[in-house]
């Protein structure tokens, strides 16, 4: 088996559109990655440093307020700061679908979903709980389609990913800060998902000892009263860290480059690059991927010193990528593939409520809430995570009830068929188009077979 | 290698005998369960600290190890709740105090799974599900179905798992029933005639759909959504809305411990023997003592849920709640706590020994914690859980010890069941 258009899209991209010509072969599926990003540019959504003002300007009106003994009119203020926020989730959500449902180069959408899972975050307390998706715009998106290692440099100093994995107040038990703060120590959390989940993987040969030096490490890592990143040379350790038998630093505080060479050593890893492949391959072909295309991703990570691109290549030109039933889309695709496939252009945005009926809730109850995974290994990928008995409810509901909300005129279910499948429908799903008692049934009928749910 | 949990099921899967396969795919016929005791058992996932939840104040080094978690000292206002002399428990707790008066609320203290030294959630979650030793042989299948296994006379309606994701916990051949409350499925009957249709071909789809319509129909739910729902007018913008609008409510209003735990209540005071859920958020990097409250709350409301719901039931059913590690003994840079390694486990309900801390107290000197940073484990939880299961369903201890939990030593556990 090799590339197929129709396949591609499906597979590796956000489905098939009736307005969007599938790349006729893998070198034009890829260069649409390396050419401007379109589906940003028609959708926006806040990065993470637009994002981060409305906390600053928050603080400034609390400390006003306390100035000023104006504390009611400070609380109202917060809580309609909140009540954007939480409105403009909403919109991004939104925004984030509308660029599955449009876009001519889903692949860079799925890729922004998977490396966003992988370094899965969530918003910890006030106006940071809405701030995942300016984190994914910022810190994410600009590098899926570059180096691994740039990627993982521009996580770890993320304010998002530090305050979920407790690292901003981590601190060298021998720095000079906590020489003055007794109880100011060191926390593991972010060194050990570092090893366990963004690189090595679990398998990957660390030790606790790999673990502690790491976390010894990267003290300094830290937020500004501005959720900014900054890095605090006061609470480093001193000394020389060793970490997978390399030694990072010398005897004086820590520095950033210190931590820069030991992400970029991490992400070289041989390990790296087989966790990094197996976990592409089990999110893009199958859960339990052909070990020859694995290894074909891995070599070609190493070849190339961790660049995603080559690694993407060896996939799409791998035969083993294109054979299989295909994964059961996870509810995201499966909502953003529904949408491209019934041509949806817009979406109610600034309506909160009907985004919440029409999107979030049915997310929720398929089993993926908005950015809300339950830890830090993000969304499971097993075909049986999501189609349990109430996950599956929750597609076959959004079905039949959402689609004829979104779209003026339905269409006929006999043409859609051809429309939303990669290949020709099985006989008893054509037949249940025909049949079904209206447009509405038909559709849901369409959305819910196995031949639309897998990719 | 370890064969990991996914390993395991992608490749039952590929091997054409799906895990949902065939246990509801008949109308359920009524379960003639072979006991009448009931066994609720829920996942703290996460890694509760079981220091912070059940205090040894008594322990002469136990305030010092917990200075800057937040916490208040004994007799404070707000504080933990007397358990005796030597314990308390968190102040979040408070309202199960009078189950602990009445005996139906106890701890085991100082539990672990064999699980060491790494200290990955998802690895120890995997390991506490799976009632191993340790990942050598390859995990298959879950404690729980080993014991359903053992077990002539499991019929679907016995266990259930509740919940929005599948536990590694049920997983195995012997049936189980996944639903969660939230779930509605209501559509015209050629639609669903020809969903099923639709879904034949596809083992995975067929077997769960088949699962869903039964579910859904047991619950009652359905009729509610057609009664204003897209059976009126389908073709109808305003009624699809309404629908999509009705479904909506219907999840949120059955969203939640409570609801899950109420579920539960009603399977169990019928024909189910068994349930399980999970309770997430115990993982407290920080912030020690307010961090526990929201789970504990979460917990509190859960187990007086299942009391109330249950009536005269709740004499005959034990609840064992618990978690893959404990945590760290002192508390960190942040207020918090790190993963760590022994742990506690709750029991609450009619059938079990409780107004008891149960477990031999380790101490807390450097010398007791387990590398000189964890409470170190007196017992194997999987032995307690045995004890548990051996009380309630008069199970032999060699099932126990061979089959459910393959090559463990009953020894430590134990009285926990009266």
């Amino acid at each position: 088996m090799s590339y197929s258009p129709r396949r591609a899209e499906v597979r590796f991209g956000c489905g098939l559109s009736p307005a969007v010509v599938p790349a006729g072969d893998a070198a034009a599926f890829l260069a649409r990655l390396k050419q401007p990003d379109e589906a940003a540019r028609r959708f926006p959504v806040e990065t993470f440093d637009e994002f981060r003002v409305r906390i600053a300007e928050q603080r400034e009106m609390m400390a006003e307020a306390k100035a000023t003994g104006t504390r009611n009119k400070a609380a109202k203020d917060a809580r309609r700061a909140r009540r954007d926020a939480r409105l403009d989730e909403q919109r991004w959500m939104a925004q984030a679908l509308l660029r599955r449902a449009t876009t001519r180069d889903g692949f860079r959408e799925r890729l922004t979903a998977f490396w966003a899972d992988h370094f899965t975050v969530v918003g910890k307390g006030g106006l940071l709980r809405f701030g995942e998706l300016p984190y994914v715009e910022q810190s994410i998106r600009p590098h899926v389609a570059g180096r691994f290692g740039d990627m993982l440099k521009a996580v770890a100093t993320a304010p998002m990913m530090l305050r979920y994995l407790d690292q901003e107040r981590s601190t060298g038990p021998n720095s000079a800060f906590a020489a003055r703060h007794p109880g100011a120590g060191v926390n593991e959390n972010l060194a050990r998902e570092m090893l366990e989940l963004h690189t090595l993987g679990v398998d990957g040969g660390y030790s606790q000892t790999d673990v502690s030096e790491l976390a010894l490490l990267l003290a300094g890592l830290s937020v500004d009263a501005e959720e900014g990143f900054t890095f605090r040379a006061r609470v480093t350790e001193p000394g020389a860290q060793r970490v997978l038998g390399v030694s990072y630093g010398s005897d004086g505080p820590g520095s950033l480059e210190e931590v820069h060479a030991a992400l970029d050593d991490l992400a070289r890893h041989p390990a790296t690059a087989a966790h990094l492949a197996r976990k592409l391959a089990v999110h893009f072909v199958g859960d339990e991927p052909d070990a020859g295309l694995v290894a074909a991703m891995a070599s070609a990570y190493r070849d190339s010193d961790g660049a995603l691109m080559p690694v993407y290549a060896a996939m799409l030109a791998h035969p083993a990528a294109w054979s299989g039933a295909g994964n059961v889309k996870a509810p995201v695709d499966y909502m953003g593939s529904a949408l491209r496939a019934l041509s949806v252009g817009a979406l109610p945005v600034r309506q909160a409520d009907k985004l919440a009926v029409l999107l979030s809730q049915p997310l929720e109850l398929m089993g993926q809430p908005w950015m809300y995974p339950e830890g830090p290994d993000g969304w499971p990928e097993r075909d049986e995570d999501w189609i349990t008995p109430q996950g599956l409810a929750g597609r076959l509901q959004w079905a039949l009830n959402v689609p004829q909300v979104l779209v003026e005129v339905l269409p006929d279910p006999r043409g859609f068929l051809s429309v939303a499948l990669p290949d020709p429908a099985p006989e008893a799903l054509r037949f249940a188009a025909g049949a079904a008692e209206t447009r509405a049934e038909g559709i849901a009928l369409i959305l819910a077979s196995p031949a639309f749910q897998r990719m | 290698m370890e064969t990991t949990r996914r390993q395991f099921l992608t490749r039952s899967l590929a091997a054409g005998c799906s895990l949902a396969a065939s246990p509801l795919v008949a109308p359920v016929a009524i379960a003639s369960a072979p006991w009448e005791n009931r066994l609720v058992v829920v996942i703290l996932r996460g890694g509760m600290d079981g220091l912070g939840v059940v205090q040894p104040w008594g322990d002469p080094d136990f305030a010092t190890l917990r200075a800057g978690s937040g916490m208040r000292e004994r007799g404070q206002p707000g504080g933990p709740v007397e358990l005796g002399d030597y314990y308390a428990m968190h102040s979040a707790l408070a309202p199960l105090l009078p189950l602990w008066q009445a005996g139906e609320l106890g701890f085991v203290n100082a539990v672990s799974t064999p699980y060491r030294n790494r200290r990955s959630h998802f690895d120890g979650q995997d390991l506490l599900e799976a009632g191993l030793a340790d990942f050598g042989p390859g995990i298959r299948d879950g404690w729980l179905n080993r014991m359903l296994q053992a077990v002539p006379g499991i019929e679907a309606e016995t266990a259930y798992t509740i919940g929005a994701s599948g536990m590694l916990l049920t997983k195995g051949e012997a049936p189980v029933a996944e639903w969660s409350p939230q779930a509605v499925l209501a559509m015209s009957p050629q639609a669903r005639r020809l969903m099923e249709e639709v879904m034949h071909d596809d083992p995975l789809f067929r077997d769960v759909l088949a699962e869903a319509l039964t579910l859904s129909d047991s619950g009652g739910y359905a009729a509610m959504m057609q009664s204003g729902g897209m059976d009126g007018s389908p073709d109808d913008m305003l009624g699809g809305m309404a629908a999509v609008r009705q479904s909506a409510q219907l999840a949120r209003d059955n969203a939640g411990a409570e609801h899950v735990a109420r579920f539960a209540a009603d399977r169990l005071r019928g024909d189910a023997r068994i349930a399980a859920f999970s309770i997430n958020g115990w993982d407290t990097h920080a912030r020690q003592d307010a961090a526990l409250r929201g789970p504990l709350e979460q917990l509190a409301q859960m187990i007086l849920t299942l009391r109330d719901g249950l009536g005269p039931v709740w004499a005959k059913t034990g609840v064992i709640a618990m978690t893959e590690f404990g945590r760290t003994a002192r508390i960190n840079g942040t207020g918090g706590t790190d993963h760590g390694t022994g742990g506690t486990m709750v029991l609450a309900g009619g059938a079990l020994r409780g107004g008891v801390v149960h477990g031999d107290w380790p101490g807390l000197t450097e010398a007791a914690l387990y590398q000189g940073r964890d409470l170190m484990p007196t017992s194997d939880v999987r032995a307690q859980a045995a004890a548990v299961m051996q009380g309630l369903f008069g199970l032999p201890r060699d099932v126990l010890e061979r089959t459910v939990f393959p090559g463990l030593d009953m020894g430590g556990a134990g009285r926990l069941v009266l």
